[in-house]
């Protein structure tokens, strides 16, 4: 019988998963330090629903449970949709937006392996449109807060929404720079002017540039760890900060820097996280510069001219729907065939 | 500092790194499995003690079985031709050493199938008397009388295609082979035997090099050599020195599975991409396995047919080590030379762990293909975790050395979708194992295009096999229509001229003697109308019979109804009218058919049908027939 090769060196699904996971750590731990703790507790939910979800799932759909629980892909799923809500957003939020991701875009599709659309983003995109007022409501980073919540305040106002009596809501959130600069520019100010507002920092939001900037660093140990390619990411990055940049060099004081789209929102969590999904994208060298760079313009296009703050779940699953033309147009010349 | 600036200016000029590996062209992908190779490569070439019996398999190469020339209890010496090369591709096969041939039978041989095929069996002498040797003097003999010797070599591809050699060096005058690359590669785990051979056998192996490159006529031979064989490649480079006026040189191209592939090892070396259409030879490249061409010069240099190989012998066994074995030997035997294998030793494999394949049992014999054994343990070869889904990571694509998509071709064979499975190349795969090498969710991607290659060939074969049933089918029936529409046309023109000849009868009876060469005719013909009354006159009893019994009474057989003479005629005329409709109805069917068939499906000639296709039809009609004969007994009411 011929079964070669008898030899295999290849990380599981489980360890790339773990790895992802590894590589979204620094970013959780600046999420900690900016915003508070509350930001566990929504993972911690997030991810108890997930595996939940997954193994209610498997066992209807009759597969067997351990080694696709055990795939950590639900996990991963689960930590992508929690980064990508309010920190400290309420408990059934996240479950509900987990439990969609989990078994509507991921299960009843198939599983893993059989997902058309990014679970996380089809789940961030269902509460964004569902609960567009909770999901928009982030709360102010601990620095320029007016009075910071503890610990403790957080995870009873993600279970209960009561605050303590003598803080007001509006005392602990804040528009994000996108949402600030979006509105203000509608109320014809010029961005120079905008940007004065603390929201803004060095590059991004003020705190928010600190977590992009982790993401950033666990995106890199990523591709050192040869978890994803250079493709996605670059050209995600490149698309985004080519056409900001034309934008903003036709009108400064209408349109935003490049460098402040690359650092804010989910620009960062986006390029190395999010659209890296083998699953729902493309697969072919060429296919993923294309998906990657669609991302990125359609992104850009959201958050300037649509009418949500940023536009990256939006932009990831209009590319997902493309993402089966892209790979039968981007096939790869084969060795010693000529170019068709 | 300048290494960077270097670094960075040929980062500049677009060449990576690898391309300047001593000028090799780099392909896409290859892996870098454990070597395991110096395990056996401590010791030097061992030899094994002669075999009580040795099974020589007829089939030790690609093509045609070889055609017997010896018979049971026949005594033969060692190098004596046992079975001759039968039709273009096939190689004969010899008697590795002196003995007696004490049975020619089926034997399970070495093949992946695990079928047994036709053996010679042998038993040695222990003499090793050889029959006369027959060298020639290369340089001096005419190209064609060498392939011709060659033939009878029974020289094979020793780097496992077991492709007959002589076939490869054909020079009918146009062979335009200008470079002659021989494969030293070796780019498999564990298997060594090439590399030893280049060490102690160097010398002899330029020899073969400068033989095969004569005979091709072609300019310059470049060896490659994978670089984690250091000193074969001293041994080539010094044994290179001054041969054929320097045109022979090594090349050492860089460890990377699979680099011994005869496309990938091309374009490594000369960077030349064989189109997939075409072979190497199409663009004036051949290709010869570094063993293959030293078997080619010890038979010309000591008319030594092919009796013998290296092989290496590894894996779960005590001393591992590579041993001239000659052919037919069982495998046991090789095994006890190695030291014996180690107790957790379940089975062996031929070939590497990459490509290689079970063998069914240990005592099958050692044969032209056989480039090396490993001893398999679940500790060397682990089963692999249970498969999961394919997470479309495409890291398959990126170690596929062809640059397909195993993902993609995954997914269609998976699906059965053979089309798409054809449209993305898959026959371009190599099967060299990569893709499964590197899959993360262990899926056995190899099996699936070794099932889809399989089902698309037989769908294949099946296709023209009932493409020439239908063409026999639609000829038949033409051919059938053919002959009724002859017979009605007959039937008409005779009825005619019995209805002329009858008034010709009427209107001149005294002609009727002038008419005699007619008159033969007539009679049959009346005879045929009398029948024919007759059966009218049947059918319109039993028509009225139907009739009345539908009406519920009964009709005896007494209850003739006669027939008038003049409805007797009517019925006959309006039967020839009718015949007439027929075969003008089937004259237009058949123009119909013609212009159909006009198109490109000509009926062929089933007269002109090769052995082996008649053979086919034959089979085929026999299964028809079974089925039509199980259909009735299925259904015995029809």
């Amino acid at each position: 019988m011929n079964r070669s090769p008898y030899i295999a060196d290849a990380p599981s699904v489980t360890s790339i998963m773990f790895k992802v996971l590894l590589a979204l750590l620094p970013g959780i731990a600046a999420y900690v330090w900016v915003y508070g703790g509350g930001i566990l507790v929504t993972l911690t939910l997030a991810t108890i629903t997930a595996v939940a979800a997954e193994a209610a799932l498997l066992k209807l759909r009759q597969r067997p449970i351990k080694p696709y629980l055990f795939d950590m892909s639900a996990v991963v799923t689960a930590w992508l949709l929690a980064l990508a809500l309010p920190p400290i957003a309420p408990w059934w939020l996240v479950v509900v937006g987990t439990f969609f991701a989990i078994v509507i875009a991921k299960q009843l599709y198939g599983g893993l392996g059989y997902n058309p659309f990014n679970p996380a983003m089809v789940g961030y995109a269902v509460l964004l449109i569902s609960f567009p007022l909770i999901m928009t409501k982030w709360p102010a980073p601990l620095s320029l807060a007016q009075s910071p919540l503890s610990f403790l305040d957080q995870l009873h106002y993600i279970f209960s929404q009561a605050l303590p009596s003598d803080i007001k809501v509006d005392a602990i959130t804040s528009a994000t720079p996108l949402d600030y600069l979006k509105t203000q520019l509608m109320l014809k100010h010029e961005v120079a002017a905008i940007q004065e507002s603390p929201v803004f920092g060095v590059m991004g939001a003020t705190g928010g540039e600190v977590v992009t900037g982790a993401y950033l660093l666990g995106g890199l140990y990523l591709l050192q760890q040869r978890i994803i390619t250079w493709h996605l990411p670059t050209a995600f990055l490149a698309a985004l900060g080519l056409i900001s940049l034309g934008f903003y060099i036709s009108n400064p004081s209408q349109f935003a820097d490049p460098l402040f789209h690359l650092m804010s929102g989910a620009s960062m969590l986006c390029a190395f996280f999010i659209i890296t999904d083998p699953v729902s994208g493309p697969t072919t060298p060429r296919g993923k510069l294309y998906f990657a760079a669609g991302v990125g313009i359609l992104t850009y296009l959201i958050r300037v001219y649509g009418g949500y703050p940023d536009g990256v779940a939006f932009a990831v699953l209009l590319m997902n729907m493309c993402v089966p033309l892209i790979d039968a147009t981007t096939q790869p010349r084969v060795f010693g065939h000529h170019k068709s | 500092m300048s290494t960077i600036i270097n670094f960075v200016s040929q980062l500049l000029q677009g060449k990576s790194l690898n391309e300047h590996f001593n000028d090799v062209f780099k392909f896409n992908g290859g892996i870098h499995p454990p070597q395991h190779k110096v395990e056996s490569t401590l010791s030097p070439i061992g030899k094994l003690p002669l075999p009580e019996k040795l099974t020589l398999p007829l089939r030790q190469h690609v093509g045609n079985m070889p055609k017997i020339k010896v018979q049971i209890g026949d005594y033969v010496l060692k190098g004596q031709m046992l079975a001759e090369a039968e039709g273009t591709v096939s190689a004969a096969i010899h008697a590795p050493t002196s003995g007696t041939v004490s049975a020619i039978d089926e034997q399970i041989i070495p093949h992946p199938s695990g079928l047994p095929d036709l053996c010679i069996s042998l038993i040695p002498d222990g003499k090793e008397t050889w029959g006369e040797l027959r060298p020639l003097d290369w340089r001096n003999t005419d190209k064609k009388e060498l392939v011709n010797k060659l033939r009878a070599s029974g020289i094979v591809g020793l780097g496992g295609a077991t492709f007959p050699t002589h076939i490869k060096l054909r020079t009918n005058g146009t062979s335009n082979v200008h470079t002659l690359i021989i494969n030293a590669a070796e780019c498999e785990p564990y298997i060594t035997c090439d590399d030893m051979l280049m060490r102690e056998r160097a010398d002899d192996v330029v020899n073969g090099i400068a033989i095969v490159q004569h005979i091709l006529g072609a300019q310059k031979s470049i060896i490659g050599i994978e670089d984690n064989k250091v000193e074969a490649i001293t041994a080539m480079t010094n044994a290179c020195i001054g041969a054929e006026q320097e045109s022979i040189t090594v090349k050492v191209v860089p460890t990377l599975y699979p680099s011994g592939d005869a496309r990938r090892l091309i374009h490594l070396l000369l960077g030349t991409e064989i189109p997939s259409d075409k072979r190497s030879t199409d663009v004036g490249i051949q290709v010869f396995n570094v063993a293959t061409v030293l078997a080619i010069y010890r038979y010309f240099e000591f008319g030594e047919p092919s009796i013998s190989r290296i092989v290496t012998m590894t894996g779960n066994v005590v001393n591992p080590q590579n041993f001239e074995v000659l052919f037919g030997t069982p495998l046991m035997s090789l095994v006890k030379a190695a030291g014996a294998a180690k107790a957790d030793t379940t089975h062996f494999i031929m070939g590497g762990p990459m490509m290689g394949f079970d063998l069914p049992n240990a005592q099958v014999p050692i044969t032209k293909a056989a480039n090396c054994i490993i001893a398999a343990a679940p500790n060397l070869f682990a089963a692999p975790p249970p498969a999961m889904p394919c997470i479309r990571c495409a890291r398959c694509a990126d170690a596929c050395p062809v640059n397909l998509q195993p993902q993609e071709l995954y997914w269609f064979s998976k699906s059965n979708n053979f089309a798409s499975a054809r449209d993305y190349n898959l026959f371009d795969c190599i099967e060299c194992g990569c893709c499964t090498y590197v899959c993360p969710s262990n899926i056995p991607l190899v099996q699936y295009y070794r099932y889809a290659k399989s089902e698309i060939i037989a769908a294949d074969k099946a296709t023209s096999a009932a493409d020439l049933a239908r063409e026999r089918n639609d000829f038949r029936l033409a051919r059938i229509e053919r002959e009724k529409l002859e017979r009605a046309q007959k039937h008409a023109e005779r009825a005619q001229m019995a209805k002329e000849s009858k008034s010709e009868l009427m209107l001149d009876e005294s002609k009727s003697r002038v008419a005699e060469p007619t008159s033969t005719a007539i009679p049959s013909n009346d005879q045929a109308l009398d029948k024919q009354a007759i059966i009218a006159a049947a059918i319109a009893r039993a028509k009225a019979l139907k009739l009345a019994s539908t009406d519920g009474t009964l009709v005896t057989p007494t209850d003739q109804i006669p027939i008038p003479d003049t409805d007797v005629v009517a019925e006959v005329q309006a039967k020839l009218h009718k015949q007439a409709l027929i075969a003008e109805a089937i004259e237009r069917a058949k123009a119909k058919k013609l212009a159909a068939t006009g198109a490109g499906v000509t009926p062929k000639n089933i007269e002109n049908l090769s052995a082996s296709v008649q053979a086919e039809i034959n089979a085929i009609d026999q299964i028809r027939e079974q089925a039509a004969q199980a259909a009735t007994a299925k259904n015995p009411t029809k």
